[in-house]
């Protein structure tokens, strides 16, 4: 009894049919063996023999059946390169389209963080009235750090660009200040040489850096010896310690260089002075919100010791994987979404070509069964099929993905410490196989199982084959699904196009068409003197306002949209906190003239002026919103409030400007004069950026090295490290949204093409299905146009029935982005309506194809 | 089908061919006959066995037959297999081409030795 169990599974290993064939005399002819040996080790040779033996044989049968079904599939397929073409290109759209996607959201979302324990690794942030994530201050940092005993280690860091000299020409490098615990957090060894230890922390010992591997490469041409060189990191001597691997990005896309951060004890007197950004360790045994939790008391206890500066602040504790905005997490989301409907609609094409296919190969396969086929080998033959095609399809869509690949790479958030996609991997293919693999199976054993359902009465003489109602029910909600998720596709697309319309309709508050902006970071070593600095601007500008083509030139600390930050606490005497909106501004210290150059409309009173310096009373101009919201029905002219540890009188109202960009709402604007600061302080807002305005008539880039070389003539340490038009900066602002729109709207016209081949085909082949009948109608009189109209109601009824589950679940996709949809409802009438249009020219089209499906009453009655 | 496009045969079928030789055998007396014929050298376990019985009956070598023995010998569940005139034809060409093979090697000096066992 055993034995026969024991060999009951072995024989699951062999084909169903070859089983069902032999299985009862391979039971008997073991039975025989068995009682033909006595003793325990003949029983186990026994067994030892019928284990190899199925295994082999299993394996061998399998591979004769499949080299048999694939010949056939390839026979077969060759008769009809059409099917076989639609089949292939269509499946092959699907799983391209869904690799590549898969690609970018694995590595954005799912792979574990290239560090050591990188789930353990979370941010810190003061979390104060509306801003969730402020950087902290240095006291702080302190005093979280000592206080907390949730977090194996903890560091701070934070930015710290700085000019290489004496390397060719001078360079602006993205650097950041580090404590020595940090590298050792992220567990990430150097390529070449070392990175910090507590010793290169301590006061006096010399400065080191360490390179990435990209300025390496770059600034060093990836000499061996860079270890223990000497550079000139602006006025001071560096010794590079160490280069880090090529893979290790932090804390995000950009660095380049990292330099040991000392503190000293100045550096911990205000506690208001945020510019800390913190990394740490979770013991192993906490959870982030355990952390959070103990960071809470430790925060209350803050707040009560300094009620001043700490109050009302918080920390916010979040996983170092989830430092995506929630913007670009949405960007994505729809974009795997998108292409599952893709995969979806694919799907269903390609389960709807085998079905048709099946169907009309009925009578073949009905001859088979009657000469004795057995009916699992039949469903093993269509599965065969279904999967050469998919893999075919699939191993296209692979290669079709990694050519998308490095095109949806800048939906890469650069916020994150990883790199950009630049080839599939083996993960990625590994999952394009599995899908593959699963859309072969998933959808060729439907069409195989019904296919098969054969009745031996098809063969009888003059009988009619026709779709039968259950196969007709199937082949019908296919092709509604197809319909429903091209329309939810539509939606979305026209959603999101619709939404992007809107941001760049936002006028930014400044002109940006013929502006250059230059990059100039001055090195404040050398020019923290405020009227050194002042001398500089000074030359600068009339050489440039003096250049052919030149309209206007001025400097300003920040650029809008590329600095977000800049922003200060004001205090203004008498007016009336109101909880909720914090007293901040964002502010700017800018040269006289830099509102006209950027075009900004000065509503009242003056511009910054030269006489605005350190020894006159001390001035402001500030935005609309800021005047409106302390001095609402009052002239805010020769008002005066506090901000950056003066007191300042406004002289000047101008208009608002996006300073956070186009989506979302920007803080009220402070401009301060350049030269009313203290010689070395505010370095941070030294004024860096030189915006010139060009003749409309002139390519602003046009005056590229003449700039150059007049900022080369002033300072030939200067690096010039960017140069670009404020056009290219806004339009930076929608790019991972113009890039996203392309990408669904592709996947869109894709999925109408697709659905378009599937409603077609089950078009006409219901016309051809029913060639007799019509032709019947047609001889007893009925005209073509209305046989047309009776074929086309059925496609009519199919596409309602798609369009309005389509509608609906487009609603629910719109209600899911929301956030991206900056305004738009996603009930907004005009995008249906369009995507209603688009859909009916589309079906439209397919008309004149129908009407070609002419059927003709003496050949569709005569006797088969 | 040609006789020649089979050969040489596989070992298990050879040994199949010459077993139905004699007389219609069943699967397991198929196995037996084997062994005993070669000393248990050739051992045939069932996948082989009715893989190649399956293989064998598509090629025409053998066939099912209805031929039953007598009820009180026999199983109804066990299905009898006799050689077709075209696998004798193909195991006689096969033999063939063996011979002619020993006669190469016996021209040239060799002889079989029996194996040591």
């Amino acid at each position: 009894m055993v034995a026969t169990h024991l060999y009951a599974i072995l024989l699951r290993l062999y084909p169903a049919a070859f089983r069902d064939e032999y299985g009862e005399e391979m039971h008997l002819v073991l039975r025989d063996r068995l009682s033909a040996s006595s003793g325990l080790v003949a029983l186990l040779v026994v067994w030892f023999d019928v284990i190899t033996d199925t295994v082999q044989n299993a394996f061998r049968i399998h591979w004769d059946l499949l080299r048999q079904d694939m010949r056939y599939t390839m026979r077969t397929l060759a008769r009809s390169p059409g099917f076989a073409l639609t089949a292939v290109t269509v499946t092959a759209l699907g799983i391209g389209a869904n690799t590549a996607v898969f690609s970018i959201a694995d590595h954005v979302f799912l792979r574990p963080l290239p560090f050591a324990d990188g789930e353990r690794l979370v941010k810190l942030w003061e979390n104060v009235p509306r801003y969730t994530r402020l950087e902290l201050s240095p006291a702080n940092y302190r005093d979280w750090r000592s206080a907390s005993t949730s977090f194996e280690s903890m560091a701070a860091f934070h930015m710290q660009s700085v000019n290489l000299i004496g390397e060719g020409d001078p360079l602006r490098l993205n650097g950041w200040a580090v404590e020595a615990e940090l590298f050792p957090i992220l567990g990430v060894e150097p390529f070449l040489g070392r990175h910090f230890t507590t010793e290169d922390a301590d006061e006096g010992a010399p400065e080191t850096v360490v390179l990435s591997y990209g300025l390496w490469q770059g600034g060093f041409g990836g000499a061996r010896d860079v270890v223990g060189r000497t550079i000139r990191l602006d006025d001071s001597m560096h010794t590079i310690i160490g280069v880090m691997p090529p893979d290790f990005f932090f804390p995000n896309r950009g660095g380049e260089l990292w330099s040991i951060r000392r503190f000293v004890e100045d550096d911990f007197q205000d506690r208001d002075n945020n510019y800390l950004q913190a990394l740490a360790k979770l013991r192993p045994d906490v959870t982030v919100d355990e952390a959070r939790v103990e960071m809470d008391v430790i925060t209350e206890r803050l707040e009560r010791d300094y009620p001043e500066e700490n109050a009302e602040t918080r920390a916010t504790v979040v996983a170092l994987r989830d430092e995506v905005t929630y913007r670009s997490r949405m960007l994505l989301i729809a974009l795997v979404g998108a292409s599952f409907c893709v995969l979806l609609i694919a799907c269903t094409n390609l389960a709807n070509l085998l079905l048709t296919r099946a169907i009309a190969r009925r009578r073949e396969l009905t001859v088979r069964t009657a000469l004795g086929g057995g009916r699992k080998r039949l469903v093993r033959q269509l599965l065969t099929e279904s999967l050469v095609l998919a893999a075919t399809g699939g191993l296209l869509g692979i290669g079709l993905a990694s050519a998308a690949v490095p095109l949806l790479s800048r939906l890469v958030p650069t916020r994150l410490p990883i790199g950009e996609v630049t080839a599939l991997d083996l993960r990625v293919i590994a999952f394009a196989l599995v899908l593959t693999a699963v859309t072969g199976l998933a959808f060729g054993v439907l069409p195989a199982m019904r296919g098969c359902h054969i009745d031996l009465g098809g063969l009888k003489e003059g009988a009619r084959s026709g779709i039968g109602g259950r196969r007709g029910g199937l082949r019908a909600a296919l092709v509604v699904a197809q319909v429903t998720a091209s329309i939810v596709l539509l939606i979305a697309s026209g959603l999101l196009v619709r939404a992007l319309w809107q941001i760049q309709a936002v006028h930014p508050g400044f002109s940006a068409e013929g502006v250059l902006a230059v990059h100039t970071p001055l090195p404040m070593s050398k020019y923290a003197v405020t009227t050194r600095r002042a001398e500089f601007y000074d030359r600068v500008l009339t050489e440039v306002r003096a250049t052919g083509g030149v309209l206007d030139a001025a400097y300003v600390s920040f650029l809008p949209m590329v600095m977000r930050g800049g922003i200060w606490p004001i205090t203004v005497a008498g007016h009336q906190e109101t909880s909720g909106t914090p007293e901040t501004a964002s502010l700017r210290f800018v040269t006289p003239r830099f509102f006209s150059t950027m075009d900004i409309p000065m509503w009242s009173g003056r511009d910054v002026g030269e006489g605005d310096t350190g020894e006159a009373p001390y001035v402001a101009v500030v935005s609309e919103s800021f005047a409106e919201r302390y001095w609402p029905e009052q002239d805010p002219l020769g008002q005066s409030f506090h901000v950056a540890f003066r007191d300042r009188l406004v002289v000047g109202v101008v208009a608002d400007i996006r300073v956070r960009g186009l989506e979302g709402a920007s803080e009220p604007q402070v401009y301060l004069p350049y030269r009313q600061v203290p010689d070395g302080g505010l370095v941070f807002y030294a004024p860096k950026e030189l915006v010139v305005r060009v003749d409309p008539e002139r390519d602003p880039r046009s005056l590229g090295p003449e700039i150059r070389g007049i900022l080369r003539a002033e300072d030939a340490e200067l690096p010039i490290a960017e140069m670009r038009t404020l056009d290219e900066i806004v339009r930076e602002e929608t790019a991972p949204r113009s890039t996203q729109i392309a990408v669904v709207g592709l996947f869109a016209g894709l999925s109408l093409l697709l659905s378009g081949i599937g409603i077609y085909g089950l078009l006409s082949f219901g016309v051809a299905q029913r060639r007799s009948e019509l032709g019947v109608r047609i001889a007893l009189g009925a005209r073509t146009s209305n046989i047309l109209a009776m074929v086309l109601r059925e496609g009519a009824i199919l596409a309602l029935l798609g369009s309005v589950f389509g509608a609906v679940l487009g609603y629910g996709a719109g209600r899911a982005m929301e956030a991206l949809l900056a305004g738009v409802r996603p009930g907004d009438l005009g995008t249906y309506t369009t995507a209603a249009g688009v859909f009916m020219t589309l079906a439209g089209s397919l008309l004149p194809a129908l009407r070609a499906t002419r059927v003709d009453p003496i050949q569709a009655t005569r006797v088969e | 089908m040609n006789a020649n496009a089979l050969l040489p045969l596989p070992e298990a079928t050879f040994h199949i061919l010459l077993a139905l030789a004699d007389a219609d055998r069943h699967g397991y007396a198929i196995t037996q006959d084997i062994a005993a014929r070669t000393g248990g050298k050739v051992k045939v376990g069932p996948g082989t066995l009715y893989r190649t019985i399956q293989r064998m009956l598509e090629q025409g070598l053998i066939q099912e037959t209805r031929d039953r023995p007598p009820p009180e010998q026999d199983d109804d569940r066990r299905r009898y297999y006799r050689i077709t005139p075209f696998g004798r034809s193909v195991v006689q060409a096969d033999l063939a081409r063996l011979t002619e093979l020993v006669e190469l090697a016996r021209a040239r000096g060799l002889e079989p030795v029996a194996e040591k066992v």
